[in-house]
């Protein structure tokens, strides 16, 4: 049992918006990471998709930046707790990137330089759902918040907004990724407080 | 493509999340990484704390050693990267 | 798990870093090196833990001390150094870590390398070989960016004066009027200067910002030490151990 300590809050802004169940807004932009920031050389970096064994899609850096972009604003939700309201990105719609590609796909698992992986069905990577974040708050986006690209689906908790993202697998199935291996919900809607796998 | 930038910390950190499950000290256990066959004692992990969960990796490769993750009332434990972690037994003499 | 600790004193080390004197009830005796996870809640629930090693030596008296420096982006390190008064109760998980202790059995000679707050634990080093009467040898290269960050100063140097340490200053920012070396980081010329050389056989403790601790260790390393023979801590980039 807790004891309470006197005279601790943790920091809050003044903001009134709307918080998902146990979430605390912060100011600050908190840097989590599984492991060591990787520096990428932007003449090796590439983006790919791939369904089994077919490589669909591969862009390098400069293909990539020539794609059609968009600046948005949202809201990020991490599972351990906070939430920053606010935020300006820019980058390429996954739409843009999947665009033209026939699949009957019901999945997707996203993989990071680093080897972090994360899964999501395939619909909520569609419809102006999710993004390929490279520009955050009209900055570069530095690499301790995933940068020189990372995935934005700021619908669901941010440990699926894959940070250093390298490309995306098409699957027939479900494949947890890794938090979803270890106790994370595999779905993590902010908004029925997904957070574990009894949630 | 690792890191140049010193963002992790020791296993001597994660001492006190695993005094939760273990009884022994893990920190002083020495363990073999199941992915490059190094050996050290687990304090000497490259310890990453600021994500949902502990993970440790080797200091030699960076792979994952083991990670820790509490849910609620459970503990959820992955130590697939290692191939052992030896305890000294005298320290549980009744 | 969880001790309940009284604060009992607060003891300003510089402008931002304090000393908090914990009386803890049913505290089992801690070993020099070793740390507590300290736990805040707030009304609302949230709470937060950091971990901060114990300044004190191990006393009979059921006494936790912790020399806590204040970030400004902390969450909570401004509480401790600012709002923590003396009566409040904080909630301690520990004594953790077995690896980087020492023991007042061990008698070989003793090199100690402190970064900043790194020298938090081994102040804890060396209160507890005094306590004990030790006799075994103890070098100290404390690296600090400028004297007026420096932690324990009067009592490091009545330990020096009485030839109870040996202790070479590096202040890696701002140096003293006169200082022998100018302001720079740690580099193989200090080295070998100031620790025992690795034919004494000595253990050395590095303790310090991650990336304070990578440097020291492999200078250590390159001037003969065994891998073996050195221990480790690491504090965050910042020097909080979070």
């Amino acid at each position: 049992m807790a004891i309470i300590s006197r005279g601790f809050s943790h920091r809050a802004s003044a903001e009134d918006k709307k918080l998902p169940p146990g979430q605390y807004v912060t100011t600050d932009f908190p840097v989590l990471s599984a492991g060591p920031t990787p520096h990428l050389s932007l003449d090796k970096w590439e983006f790919t998709i791939n369904e089994g064994d077919n490589l669909l899609r591969r862009w390098d850096w400069k293909s990539f930046l020539e794609l059609p972009a968009q600046t948005f604003t949202v809201d990020l939700h991490c599972v351990t707790r906070w939430s920053k309201f606010g935020t300006t990105w820019e980058g390429v719609s996954v739409d843009t990137l999947l665009a033209d590609i026939k699949t009957d796909a019901s999945h997707a698992l996203v993989h990071s330089y680093g080897g972090y992986t994360t899964n999501l069905p395939l619909p909520d990577l569609r419809k102006m759902q999710a993004w390929i974040a490279f520009r955050f708050e009209h900055e570069e986006l530095a690499p301790e918040h995933g940068g020189p690209a990372r995935l934005l689906v700021p619908h669901l908790y941010l440990w699926k907004s894959a940070k250093w993202v390298h490309g995306i697998t098409l699957m027939q199935q479900d494949t947890p990724g890794f938090w979803e291996r270890l106790g994370y919900h595999n779905y993590g809607d902010p908004w029925r407080e997904q957070r574990y796998w009894s949630d | 493509m690792s890191s140049h930038i010193y963002d992790y910390l020791d296993g001597n950190a994660a001492g006190g999340e695993l005094s939760k499950i273990f009884a022994a000290d893990v920190t002083v256990a020495e363990g073999q990484c199941a992915h490059c066959g190094s050996t050290k004692r687990f304090a000497e992990a490259h310890l990453y704390m600021q994500c949902p969960g502990v993970v440790a990796r080797c200091a030699v490769c960076e792979q994952i050693l083991l990670r820790l993750v509490t849910v609620r009332d459970r503990a959820l434990l992955d130590l697939s990267g290692m191939t052992y972690l030896s305890f000294d037994t005298s320290q549980f003499e009744q | 798990m969880w001790h309940v600790g009284e604060v009992i004193a607060l003891h300003d080390e510089t402008a931002t870093a304090r000393t908090i004197t914990l009386e803890v009830a049913g505290w089992p005796a801690h070993v020099a090196g070793q740390h507590v996870d300290v736990r805040l809640t707030a009304p609302d629930g949230y709470s937060a833990v950091r971990s901060y090693s114990i300044a004190s030596g191990p006393s009979s008296e059921r006494r936790v001390e912790l020399t806590v420096e204040r970030l400004d982006n902390g969450e909570v390190s401004p509480y401790l150094t600012q709002e923590l008064a003396v009566g409040d109760r904080l909630e301690l998980r520990g004594p953790i870590g077995g690896w980087f202790v020492w023991r007042t059995h061990q008698t070989e000679p003793v090199q100690l390398v402190a970064g900043g707050s790194g020298i938090v634990p081994l102040m804890s080093m060396i209160r507890s070989r005094k306590a004990a009467g030790s006799a075994a040898p103890f070098r100290l290269l404390y690296s600090v960016r400028e004297r007026a960050a420096v932690f324990y100063r009067d009592e490091l140097r009545a330990l020096t004066e009485n030839e109870d340490l040996s202790l070479t200053y590096a202040y890696t920012r701002l140096a003293p009027a006169g200082w022998p070396r100018p302001p720079g980081r740690i580099d193989p010329t200090l080295i070998a200067n100031a620790t025992w050389p690795s034919n004494l056989g000595p253990t050395c403790y590095v303790c310090g910002p991650t990336s304070f601790v990578e440097v020291a260790a492999s200078l250590l390393i390159a001037s003969g030490h065994s891998p073996e023979r050195i221990r480790t801590e690491r504090f965050g980039p910042t020097g909080d151990r979070k």
